[in-house]
């Protein structure tokens, strides 16, 4: 039997459920209160697609150091499944913890040797507690919250705090929470020795931080950004990116005078009819996004080269899941890189934001409508179910009171009134970048045809090649130009001895950098760069250009940025390695080191050969 | 270049309406559709339509998919802002657009496999959504631009130009209209301009999903005998329920008619139709009994026409969304953004 895990404030704890059950609250509450004692937690739903009877897990990663991303293997399994036991059990660490419901005995054959069990009677307990069905299934829950806040030393009274925010004024349900819980908790104290090898300490490690999932933080950015009109299609997993959107407008957006709407959301029949929605709210000067998944993105993609050819905004969020086709729908990658990048028929290519966490999936939502105004085309902003899904800590949102709409080029009445020029894809500031005019604006002048087929600078109908070279080549400027709009790459700290370089962006984030720091303890120089945009700017090709080698990470199997940055960089395809995690669970520091440091013995980088073996 | 100019200059007593247009400057490019299409007939009622009606011409908005039909947009209403979108997604398009911006007069125009084949899930679902609109399916039963393949309205039995016999069965976009709730169904023939004119003004002063099913026959490759969609085939099978007038304003009716063969209706903004009942007990506010008319005059291979269905008191998809009546392009940053203070509060919340 190898030593009980000891550790204070550093550890991984899973929860093993059935879907439905009702357990999601109680799991939450259980995170929630860590965060409350100071300590950062990361934590990670992980859902079959599905309502009722299938299994769902909940991972808590606590970490005082802060690493948000997910580590890999579980220090303690709440095992709550009997459907999952034997994959449960053998995934906890050696020496780590099994609690699980002791109502029914477990034959030691079901059990592992190098690990310890803490079982409490659960189901007997609620029975005798409670005689309604609904309450002993609910209740239960919460008892095992109670459980755990003794076994791991928390501050019970930050439960209870937690618990009458969430049931304001309901004091019956404050009262029936907080004796459930105490029950679990008095069960434990009085039959089990209290604390386990893990615990909490109060701490002061998470500042002003904020616990949110990236859909809402987006959906958030999206009311900030000005959006008023929405048109989606539920799919998994960026349905709740609508749904906030809703909740933020009924509480943002209601005129205080008349109680109507300043916004209008709808459900539209397919994903086709969402995008061309918000084409024609665009075009006719509302700002209009949609949010999908990768499905989503492969029915749209006729209308988005409309959108690009045609030169109409539009902000379309990809919520990436597993795929091809149907794929992996409750389960995270970065496979719509490519699909998104070159979306639709003909040369097309499209504006990318990368947000890495809700902080930037806010910044990068309320900046999508300005890109998309500004550049007169399609932006995509790429969430995964990583950090669409889950709530993240990240910095707090903060808003700039001075900050304006930016609308871009736009010409209004009284420019022609004055008689001022206009033809809709004249490139009059050399920028590619040209001249619109809203539907409506002035009874005789401004007026032009929207359309998808090849047109002069004025917009009229041709099929001249002249005309059609020309207006594709300012296509490609536009494209340039939109590089001075976007969110430069963050670089992280340098070193003159590097000779390895890593790329990563998005959700890889957290692992990432935490990769880092124990790869360093290793004494590998290693230089960052994480990407926030496509196209790419020109120190990502600098960036390549100054390291032997650079390391390409990401959650897809064909290295998508990888091709994007061979591609659009004129890079040798042989300097950048692709790291590749794509199980459909999020990316590890553990998976992103032991890759990393394969790499690097096998090039014969000391002292990685030892690290491997 | 394949676009062509049309000069600017017109008669100088050409006459102008009350805002000082004149009937040219509701006109747009000249049409490179085939000599005596019908669809440059509906361009024509349309241009009339809104010369008569006195509609600002950019206070329109005119928006089309693809095909022959989805073309015409560009042969009216030229200092009208148009849209031009993809094979079958107007609808999706228009009712962006309209969501938008709720002061503009919106025009959907379409054709048959625009509408009926490749997008008949986009036109079902905007007619449900009671999107405030004019919608025009120029109906000719006949892929134009391809050459003469069936589209989805052409009837079973129809002979093509080749001589293939039509085998699937149609879709009537009138009858699956008022089956989801269309509040203004009509159908007319592009060689009607008598019926047609006033069936387009009353349209455009509806307030709701306002459908309008134009028979307009394919000179090219749908005018043949054994085609059910000829001028001679049509002609021969109107079967006109109404006639419609469309009186601007309140003016008082003063032409005399015959006891019950006249109805009067008051559109949303006052503006009244008169209806001169052709059809004996046909009554254009029954919609259960108007899809039976249908399809009793169907089977016996008759084509209605006229104004088939009106709701007097419609509603249309703002009304459902309560949005403000002021266009949502038009909200400005305070309208739209809750603030710094807003977000340290939303911030506290989540701690």
């Amino acid at each position: 039997m190898p030593r009980p895990l000891e550790s204070t404030n550093d550890f991984v704890v899973k929860f093993a459920n059935v879907n439905g059950s009702g357990s999601a609250s109680a799991n939450r509450l259980f995170a929630k209160s860590i965060l409350r004692m100071g300590v950062p937690i990361s934590s990670r739903n992980i859902f079959p697609s599905n309502i009722q009877g299938l299994p769902t897990w909940y991972e808590v990663r606590v970490s005082e150091t802060g690493y948000l991303g997910r580590r890999g293997g579980v220090d303690l399994m709440v095992a709550m499944n009997p459907q999952t036991w034997d994959k449960d059990v053998a995934s906890i660490e050696p020496g780590g913890y099994l609690f699980y419901d002791s109502t029914k005995p477990v034959t030691p054959a079901k059990l592992r040797d190098d690990i310890n069990v803490v079982g409490v009677p659960l189901t007997e307990i609620c029975n005798r507690e409670y005689s309604d069905p609904r309450q002993r299934q609910l209740f239960k829950n919460v008892m095992y919250v109670g459980a755990l806040s003794a076994l791991l030393d928390m501050e019970v009274a930050e439960i209870e705090r937690l618990i009458g925010e969430q049931f304001k004024g309901k004091g019956k349900l404050i009262a029936a929470n907080n004796r459930a819980l105490q029950i679990g908790r008095d069960h434990v104290l009085t039959q089990l020795k209290c604390p386990l090898g893990l615990r909490l300490k109060r701490a002061e490690a998470v500042g002003d931080r904020v616990f949110i999932d990236g859909n809402s933080a987006a959906a958030l950015g999206c009311v900030y950004g000005g959006a008023t009109v929405a048109a989606w299609y539920p799919i998994t997993p960026s349905t709740s990116l609508a749904e906030a959107f809703m909740r933020f407008c009924r509480r943002y957006r209601s005129d205080p005078v008349s109680g109507k709407n300043r916004f209008s959301i709808v459900q539209a029949e397919d994903e086709l009819a969402s995008i061309g929605m918000v084409i024609g709210a665009a075009w006719n000067g509302a700002r209009a996004f949609t949010c999908t998944s990768g499905p989503g993105i492969s029915l749209m993609q006729e209308f988005i080269g409309l959108a690009y050819f045609a030169e109409v905004p539009a902000v379309i969020f990809d919520i990436q899941r597993g795929g091809p086709s149907t794929g992996m729908p409750t389960r995270t990658q970065q496979s719509d890189i490519v699909t998104c990048a070159y979306a639709s028929h003909g040369d097309t290519k499209h504006v990318l934001l990368l947000p890495a966490d809700p902080h930037e999936c806010f910044e990068f939502a309320a900046l999508s409508f300005d890109l998309a105004d500004r550049l007169q085309t399609p932006i995509f902003v790429m969430l995964d179910l990583d950090i669409g899904m889950n709530e993240w800590l990240s910095a707090p949102f903060a808003w700039d009171d001075s900050r304006r709409m930016d609308r871009g080029k736009v010409v209004d009445f009284n420019d022609l009134e004055a008689g001022r020029e206009f033809g809709r894809y004249r490139d009059v500031d050399d920028d590619g970048i040209a001249y619109r005019t809203y539907p409506g604006t002035h009874p005789t002048r401004g007026a032009f045809f929207t359309r998808g087929s090849s047109k002069d600078a004025d917009a009229r109908y041709t099929e001249e090649g002249a005309a059609y070279v020309e207006n594709m080549q300012r296509l490609q400027k536009k494209f340039r130009t939109a590089c001075n709009f976007l969110p430069p790459p963050v670089l992280g700290r340098t070193h003159k001895s590097a000779h390895f370089g890593v790329i990563y962006y998005g959700s890889t984030a957290p692992a990432m950098e935490e990769a880092l720091d124990a790869l360093e303890d290793h004494g590998a120089v290693l230089d960052l760069m994480r990407l926030r945009a496509f196209p790419f700017h020109d120190e990502v090709a600098a960036f390549i250009a100054r390291y032997d080698k650079v390391f390409v990470v990401e959650q897809n199997r064909d290295a998508q940025m990888r091709m994007l940055l061979v591609n659009e960089c004129n890079v040798d395809p042989n300097k950048l390695i692709p790291i590749l995690h794509y199980d459909g669970t999020p990316i590890t520091a553990r998976f992103i080191i032991r890759e990393i440091a394969g790499r690097l013995a096998a090039l014969n980088v000391r002292p990685f050969r030892k690290v491997i073996a | 270049m394949t676009f062509i100019n049309k000069p600017t200059f017109h008669h100088p007593k050409l006459a102008p309406n009350s805002l000082g247009y004149t009937r040219r400057d509701y006109e747009g490019a000249v049409s490179t559709l085939c000599a005596g299409c019908g669809h440059d007939s509906i361009s024509a009622a349309i241009i009339q339509s809104c010369f008569e009606l006195e509609i600002p011409p950019h206070r329109i908005a005119k928006l089309s998919g693809i095909g022959c039909s989805s073309k015409t947009p560009n042969y009216f209403l030229g200092s009208s802002h148009g849209f031009n979108s993809v094979h079958g997604r107007m609808p999706s398009v228009l009712t962006g657009a309209n969501l938008a911006n709720r002061d503009l007069i919106y025009l959907g125009v379409s054709g048959d496999g625009d509408s009926a084949s490749i997008g008949l899930g986009q036109f079902a679902h905007c007619i449900r959504r009671s999107v405030n609109m004019t919608y025009i399916v120029e109906n000719n039963g006949v892929y134009g631009l391809t050459k003469g393949q069936f589209s989805a309205t052409a009837d079973r039995g129809s002979k093509s130009k080749r001589g293939v016999v039509n085998f699937d069965e149609p879709i009537d976009l009138v009858s699956l209209s008022l089956q989801l709730g269309a509040s203004f169904v009509a159908r007319s023939f592009s060689g009607d301009k008598g019926q047609l004119v006033p069936m387009i003004k009353a349209a455009i002063q509806h307030h709701g999903a306002a459908l309008i099913d134009c028979i307009s026959p394919c000179v090219a490759f749908n005018n043949h005998e054994g085609s059910t969609k000829s001028f001679d085939y049509v002609r021969e099978h109107n079967d006109a329920v109404n006639h419609l007038d469309v009186i601007v304003g309140r003016e008082e009716i003063t032409a005399d008619y015959a006891p019950g063969t006249v109805e009067e209706i008051v559109q949303h903004n006052g503006a009244k139709l008169r209806l001169r009942k052709l059809a004996e007990n046909y009554d254009p506010h029954d919609r259960i009994a108007a899809m039976k008319y249908l399809q009793e005059r169907q089977s016996a291979g008759e084509i209605v026409t006229g104004v088939l269905y009106v709701e007097p008191e419609p509603t249309d998809l703002h009304d459902y969304l309560k949005t403000v009546d002021q266009p949502l392009n038009e909200l400005a940053d305070k309208d739209l953004c809750p603030g710094a203070e807003a977000l340290e509060q939303f911030n506290e919340s989540l701690r």
